[in-house]
């Protein structure tokens, strides 16, 4: 897996090709709690590079999702919506968030590799 | 300040709590399984909660003690039996509540459980009205620890026997190692259940026992989640000084008898509101879809109109969908009345609706 790339804002992002699928870090949904509600960006919108890009809330709040790349939202996951406890089970695969097509590769760059995110998270928990 | 802990502390530490500070207390939110599956459990088995940040306060005294207190409280106290509790409220001049509490009669005294925010205050506001006539002490040395859900019964009746034989909202002594401990059928779940208090030395050991038969540890997260389905209050959220029972849709609390003779703190304002109504109302509210409004949300009616706020939302395990309480102008509280919802930017439909969300199972009719 080493197309991953993770966000400070403890997002996942696989890029194949021109499309990049996006979702939230295992570690997001242990500080989060049980996720109960999930709100997706539309299909067609454009979405801006640390832009907010849909919601999850748990029980105690609701927080925002941010996309880590920008791009055109080309397809998201209903299933989260119908059954938001799906991104506990299984955040970083089965339970992606959106899949965008990428405008400029090259913001990838910026982004963390598994390690780096590994160290970052642990750091942040402290 | 330094943040106190419970005399459970250890014990929640050694079940993986997560902790959270709550009116200047080191908390459990939630343990490892989290707040659905600990909501759930309690609703299904037995959870225990450790309330003991909560105040208990317990007022002895001679005859005017009862008299002094009806000053106080709009409860009949004169007529309530011993070891028998109610819920009520210490208000203000303008029946504003300062606190909302449960007021059970002992043999010599009274036993006050406080908001745990509200505890200091109280205990100021009860010292001074009553003018140091009577002992009064905030007892730091008990602990509180809930059982709630359809198991407790059976499993605090194998370490307390007799227990099963109380009625909800009464009370009475028991003994668990040799001490005493003071265990009411009561809480704030919707579920049947007891609290116990007992002395801090021994709340481990006695919590521990729970565990042993079958309970589990429950976090403040689903006693929240739990408490709001149950269209209970919480203060700070439904409740505060700003409020008056009768606008916090409790008139069910007031005593009648007291109303009509008056002379308790607030009375001028409660039966005038009584008798005129109020403009805004606490409401229960329901979502139509899946949104959740949180507290402060605003409440617009059908020609858009700001008509009220949301107090407490939050997504409802059992009902499995999102609940909410509210305060809404009075015209517009009727079940049923279609109202929106703003959530970030966007006005969502919703109910007013009845309360409670998720049917309580108190058990009154116990046979002695």
């Amino acid at each position: 897996m080493s197309d991953v790339k993770y966000s400070k804002e403890h997002e996942w992002i696989k890029l194949e090709g021109d499309i990049a699928t996006i979702g939230i870090t295992k570690h997001a949904t242990e500080m989060l709690g049980d996720i109960v509600f999930t709100e997706l960006p539309e299909k067609g919108t454009s979405v801006e590079k640390d832009g907010t890009a849909g919601v999850v809330e748990s029980t105690k709040a609701a927080s925002d999702v941010y996309t880590p790349i920008s791009g055109e939202v080309v397809d998201t996951n209903q299933a989260i919506v119908d059954d938001p406890s799906k991104i506990n089970q299984d955040p970083e695969n089965s339970a992606w968030f959106f899949k965008l097509k990428v405008k400029d590769k090259s913001e990838m760059e910026s982004l963390m590799n598994k390690e780096d995110y590994d160290k970052f998270a642990k750091e942040s928990s402290s | 300040m330094e943040i106190k802990k419970t005399s459970l502390y250890k014990l929640h530490q050694n079940n993986n709590a997560k902790f959270v500070e709550f009116a200047g207390y080191q908390m459990p939110i939630q343990y490892s399984d989290g707040i659905v599956e600990e909501h759930k459990f309690t609703r299904m088995h037995s959870g225990i909660f450790d309330v003991s940040h909560m105040g208990q306060l317990f007022i002895y005294g001679e005859n005017n003690l009862t008299e002094d207190l009806e000053k106080i409280f709009p409860l009949d106290l004169k007529n309530l039996k011993i070891n028998h509790s109610k819920y009520s409220f210490l208000m203000n001049d303008d029946a504003g509540i300062y606190d909302d509490l449960i007021v059970t009669k002992l043999e010599k005294g009274f036993l006050i459980i406080l908001n745990a925010a509200c505890k200091e205050n109280d205990f100021k506001i009860l010292s001074k009205l009553l003018n140091g006539k009577y002992e009064m002490l905030l007892d730091e040395k008990r602990s509180l620890i809930a059982i709630q859900g359809p198991k407790s019964v059976k499993i605090l009746n194998n370490i307390i026997q007799g227990v099963e034989d109380l009625n909800f909202m009464s009370g009475n002594w028991f003994s668990f190692h040799d001490q005493k401990i003071y265990v009411t059928r009561s809480g704030y779940t919707g579920e049947d259940g007891f609290e116990v208090s007992i002395l801090n030395e021994l709340s481990e050991k006695f919590t521990k026992e729970l565990i042993n038969k079958g309970a589990k540890l429950i976090g403040l997260g689903a006693r929240d989640t739990l408490r709001l389905e149950a269209g209970l209050c919480l203060y700070g959220h439904e409740l505060n000084k700003d409020k008056t029972p009768v606008e916090a849709n409790l008139k069910w609390a007031i005593s009648k008898d007291r109303v009509s003779k008056g002379n308790f703190i607030g009375s001028n304002i409660i039966t005038k509101q009584l008798n005129d109504g109020v403009s805004k109302i606490r409401v229960g509210i329901k979502p139509e879809g899946k949104i959740i409004a949180r507290e402060k949300t605003k409440i617009f009616n059908q020609s858009d109109l700001h008509i009220g706020e949301i107090t407490s939302g939050t997504f409802g395990p059992s009902v499995n969908g999102p609940v909410a309480m509210g305060y809404v102008e009075n015209e517009f509280s009727n079940k049923d009345t279609k109202v929106f919802l703003e959530v970030r930017g966007k006005k969502y439909p919703a109910n007013i609706c009845g309360l409670p969300f998720y049917k309580k199972s108190y058990v009154k009719g116990v046979n002695k």
